[in-house]
């Protein structure tokens, strides 16, 4: 076998001058959020990130990522351990459930937990929301390590005389280290970016306090900086896991059907285990889709909105979601589609470069790219500051790298070979576009549209800033009424939310595996 | 005018490495052409210059008597007319078995599903796969729909690049006579790229051998064989006796015996090439035989390659004699060997380098 020279050599001016827009896009907040950076001066600076504000973001922020990269580490490896490697009855069941909290917004499980007990409005209330919410993330990547781990190696670990528990210790446990690692990195992450269950838990990070100094009037300067200093934490987690993934890759070389790996029998911890995971579920599951459930049945005299949910409130916000949902959707495609073409044709420095910065723009907060968009339309691009195009455009830079990861995927399934099988038969370029590449890719791309689309819909961030003054989504309904503490209010659009969310994710994950539901959440 | 393949003074290289250097050669119409070569011999590269795939620096391809490439004018690949039956097949994934067959007919045949069942029965495929998604085929059965599909629109040639390498030794010798046949049976002109020398001698009509990008021989089957043109091609293209002798009036003294030469013109000191299965053992002397002590032997299971050493004068020679397995001589006993048929020698004094896939 021979390494295949990609078949067209250079990659056309066009396609270049598109994918350069798209990243040029992609990264303009970026550059804008830097440039209002450094327009503050030394000084002015100086005095606003050395000040105890910055020191108490930084511990609040560190203190929570490092429990609940503990707690997400611990709980996600024992559950995807029970689920793949022992005789737990009903895995199938509990394995769908475990990855279920991936369908529900964190900033709805937050809600419900916070119109549980106002008590939860502090660390721990903060890192209950935050497990609860992103442990799959280290669940999915540890159990497909688990299911895709070479049997032989355990065989040959126990015929030298390892007990099970120096098995797990030194056999499986460094052959899981990639996965991990690399799932707790996107917790990290994750939290860093996180604005809304913080918000509604009244739990400060650095997310919290850019919204609170935009929301304050302060000068463009002093969110930018506390900005800059979530964006330096962002890349640092970005690059991490892009080492580690990069790792990753030389555990799976190995081709053809494997065995299935044995399983230990439970024996007496059968009923604890079980006990265990139900809990578990009804903390995860249970709670979040209870909340809403229990507050839908209390109109009235719970409900202290200022104005109670009607049908046509709720109707009309599921629509402008909708809408929003899907010129998103669309324009993330349309950027998306070149950069994808490049990647999986083409090769070079410019090609990588340019795909990483693409990549790079998933480490950008929501808050930040909001921010970004607000101060550059306000001063330079005035027409467009609180118009739909803006919101749309935001969602655009937001879930670029999410819709490139599947569109890259779809592409590479129209191979070279498979093209020229199509050429040799006579069909020109054109047409081997029509009837091989297009229908081959397409459902691929689709399910990149449709991810976009869940992640638009589910977004609060962006469009709590930059929604034009009248337009109300799910997410902004859901936020309004629950900062006044209406959750009866809230309750019909989180209920709308749940569903969509919950329906589109089953769809997408019944036809394309759990992996895709994953990549979906991992950006958001 | 000529019917087939004509190719001449074809150059091609990547960056500043030449890949193929001054190839030409031609394709009478109706056989198949092998050509052999080790990984990074150029073959690949060779096949997918003559189907369009890539440009060649330098050279004219010609088929029929129509010009393929010729300097700056390049036909594209899909108006060549040309089959191409890729290394894993390359079958559509998003297409059935009588999809991928029709995949290069026009719309209305498509529909009709025209040829698929002539062409299933070509393959030796059962008609039932026609309904089938390729991924519950064999690699086997896969690489027989893609020779279906490129022989469903009448090629003018076929290409198969290394069809039978992704496959296990069973399936390799069965598909490669159902695909044999299949060219026989629809009257194909074909070339076949393949680094395994049984495949290439075995199917081959005349066979190429591809060195560093050149073409080092192109001949029938059993004259490339018998009378290479190099050491070096001899012992690439399979075991080889080498011993030095002196050629005079067609026939070659060495410590073999006097031996018929197959080039008669041959003078002087030589070296001389037996292939294993001509030498054969005998526990007596016999006419023209020489006396040779056993050394040892490689047991194979149908055959065995077993070693002598061969005594003449002062020196001592090591021989080697391809026998049926079941009654091999011991290590030590005297036995007595003679050639048959005539050998090949070759001018170049050095000793031969050239092993198996050194070419790169």
């Amino acid at each position: 076998m021979r390494a295949r020279r990609p078949s067209a050599g250079r990659p056309s001016a066009g396609l270049l001058a598109a994918c350069c827009a798209a990243s040029g896009f992609v990264l303009l907040p970026l550059g804008v959020t830097v440039w209002n950076a450094a327009h503050a001066g030394a000084a002015v600076a100086a005095a606003l990130l050395w000040r105890p504000l910055t020191g108490f973001l930084l511990l609040n922020t560190m203190r929570l990522i490092a429990c609940a990269v503990l707690s997400t580490g611990l709980l996600g490896t024992a559950l995807a351990w029970a689920v793949e490697r022992t005789d737990l009855p009903g895995k199938r069941r509990w394995a769908i459930l475990a990855v279920v909290p991936l369908a529900i917004p964190p900033f709805i499980t937050s809600y419900a937990w916070v119109s549980l007990s106002p008590a939860l409005e502090n660390f721990w209330g903060a890192l209950l929301v935050v497990t609860v919410a992103y442990y799959p993330l280290v669940y999915l990547p540890v159990a497909a390590a688990l299911r895709e781990m070479d049997p032989a190696l355990e065989e040959t670990a126990r015929s030298l005389g390892l007990s099970p528990t120096n098995m797990f210790v030194r056999i499986i446990l460094p052959q899981l280290r990639p996965a991990l690692l690399g799932g707790v990195l996107l917790v990290a992450l994750d939290v860093l970016v996180e604005f809304g269950a913080f918000a509604l838990l009244r739990f400060r990070t650095f997310t919290t306090a850019i919204y609170g100094a935009y929301r304050a009037g302060f000068s463009g300067a002093e969110p930018a900086l506390l900005a800059m200093v979530l964006l330096v934490l962002c890349i640092a987690c970005l690059t991490a896991e892009f080492f580690v993934r990069g790792r990753a890759r030389y555990g799976r070389l190995g081709r053809g059907a494997r065995r299935r790996a044995q399983n230990y029998p439970l024996g007496r911890w059968r009923f604890p285990v079980q006990a265990a995971f139900l809990a578990w579920t009804t903390l995860t599951i249970g709670v979040p889709l209870g909340m809403i459930l229990y507050w839908l049945a209390q109109p009235g005299d719970a409900a202290t909105a200022p104005v109670a949910a009607s049908f046509a409130a709720v109707a009309g916000a599921a629509w402008s979601s909708v809408y929003l949902g899907a010129a998103g959707a669309a324009l993330t495609m349309a950027l998306a589609l070149p950069l994808g073409v490049l990647a999986a044709r083409y090769d070079g420095r410019l090609v990588t470069a340019l795909e990483r910065s693409a990549y790079l723009a998933q480490s950008i907060p929501g808050i930040v790219v909001a921010l970004a968009l607000v101060s550059l339309t306000v001063h330079a691009l005035r027409p467009l500051y609180e118009s739909t195009t803006l919101l749309v455009a935001a969602y655009a830079v937001l879930f670029l790298p999410l819709a490139l990861v599947s569109v890259r995927a779809a592409l590479t399934q129209a191979q070279p070979a498979l093209e020229e099988a199509g050429r040799s038969l006579g069909l020109g370029r054109a047409a081997v576009l029509m009837r091989i590449s297009l229908p081959l890719a397409a459902p691929g791309l689709g399910a990149a549209a449709a991810l976009v689309f869940i992640a638009v819909t589910t977004e609060l961030t962006a469009t709590l800033l930059l929604a034009p003054i009248g337009t109300q989504t799910l997410a902004t309904q859901i936020w309004a009424d629950t900062s006044t503490l209406a959750f009866a209010a809230a309750a019909p659009y989180a209920a709308v939310m749940a569903v969509m969310s919950m329906a589109a994710s089953w769809l997408l994950a019944g036809r394309f595996g759990a992996a895709s539901v994953f990549a979906a959440v991992r950006t958001v | 005018m000529n019917q087939g393949l004509e190719i001449l003074g074809l150059a091609k290289s990547y960056g500043a490495t030449p890949v193929l250097r001054e190839i030409s050669f031609t394709v009478p119409p109706g056989g198949l052409t092998a050509i052999l070569g080790a990984s990074g011999s150029g073959k690949t590269t060779l096949l997918r210059l003559i189907a369009g795939f890539e440009t060649p620096d330098a050279g004219t391809i010609r088929l029929a008597g129509t010009e393929l490439a010729s300097g700056a004018k390049i036909l594209p690949p899909e108006r060549r007319a040309i089959g191409y039956v890729a290394q894993e097949g390359a079958l559509f994934p998003h297409l059935n078995v009588a999809g991928n067959i029709t995949f290069g007919l026009p719309r209305a045949e498509r529909r009709a599903r025209h040829r698929v069942a002539e062409l299933l029965r070509l393959l030796d495929l059962p008609q039932s796969f026609a309904d089938r998604a390729p991924q519950e085929l064999s690699g086997g059965q896969q690489q027989r729909v893609a020779l279906a599909r490129a022989l469903a629109p009448n090629p003018r040639l076929v290409l198969l690049d290394e069809p039978f390498s992704a496959l296990d030794a069973g399936l390799r010798a069965e598909t490669r006579l159902a695909v044999a046949a299949a060219l026989q049976a629809a009257g194909a002109t074909a070339i076949l790229v393949t680094h395994d020398q049984e495949e290439a001698l075995s199917m081959g009509s005349q066979v190429g051998v591809l060195q560093a990008g050149r073409l080092a021989q192109i001949s029938p089957p059993e004259r490339l064989y018998r009378q290479p043109a190099s050491a070096a091609l001899a012992n690439f293209l399979g075991e080889a006796v080498f011993l030095p002798g002196i050629a005079a009036a067609g026939r070659v003294d060495c410590a073999l015996g006097t031996l018929s030469l197959a080039d008669r013109h041959m003078q002087g000191s030589v070296q001389v090439m037996v292939r294993p299965e001509q030498i054969k053992v005998f526990a007596q002397a016999r006419e023209a035989s020489v006396a040779a002590r056993v050394r040892g032997a490689e047991f194979y299971g149908h055959d065995a390659l077993v070693r002598f050493a061969v005594r003449a004068g002062e020196r001592e020679s090591d021989v080697t004699a391809r026998m049926f397995s079941h009654a091999l001589p011991r290590p030590g006993e005297q036995v007595w060997l003679q050639v048959e048929g005539d050998v090949t020698a070759f001018t170049a004094s050095a000793a031969p380098a050239f092993e198996g896939d050194a070419s790169r």
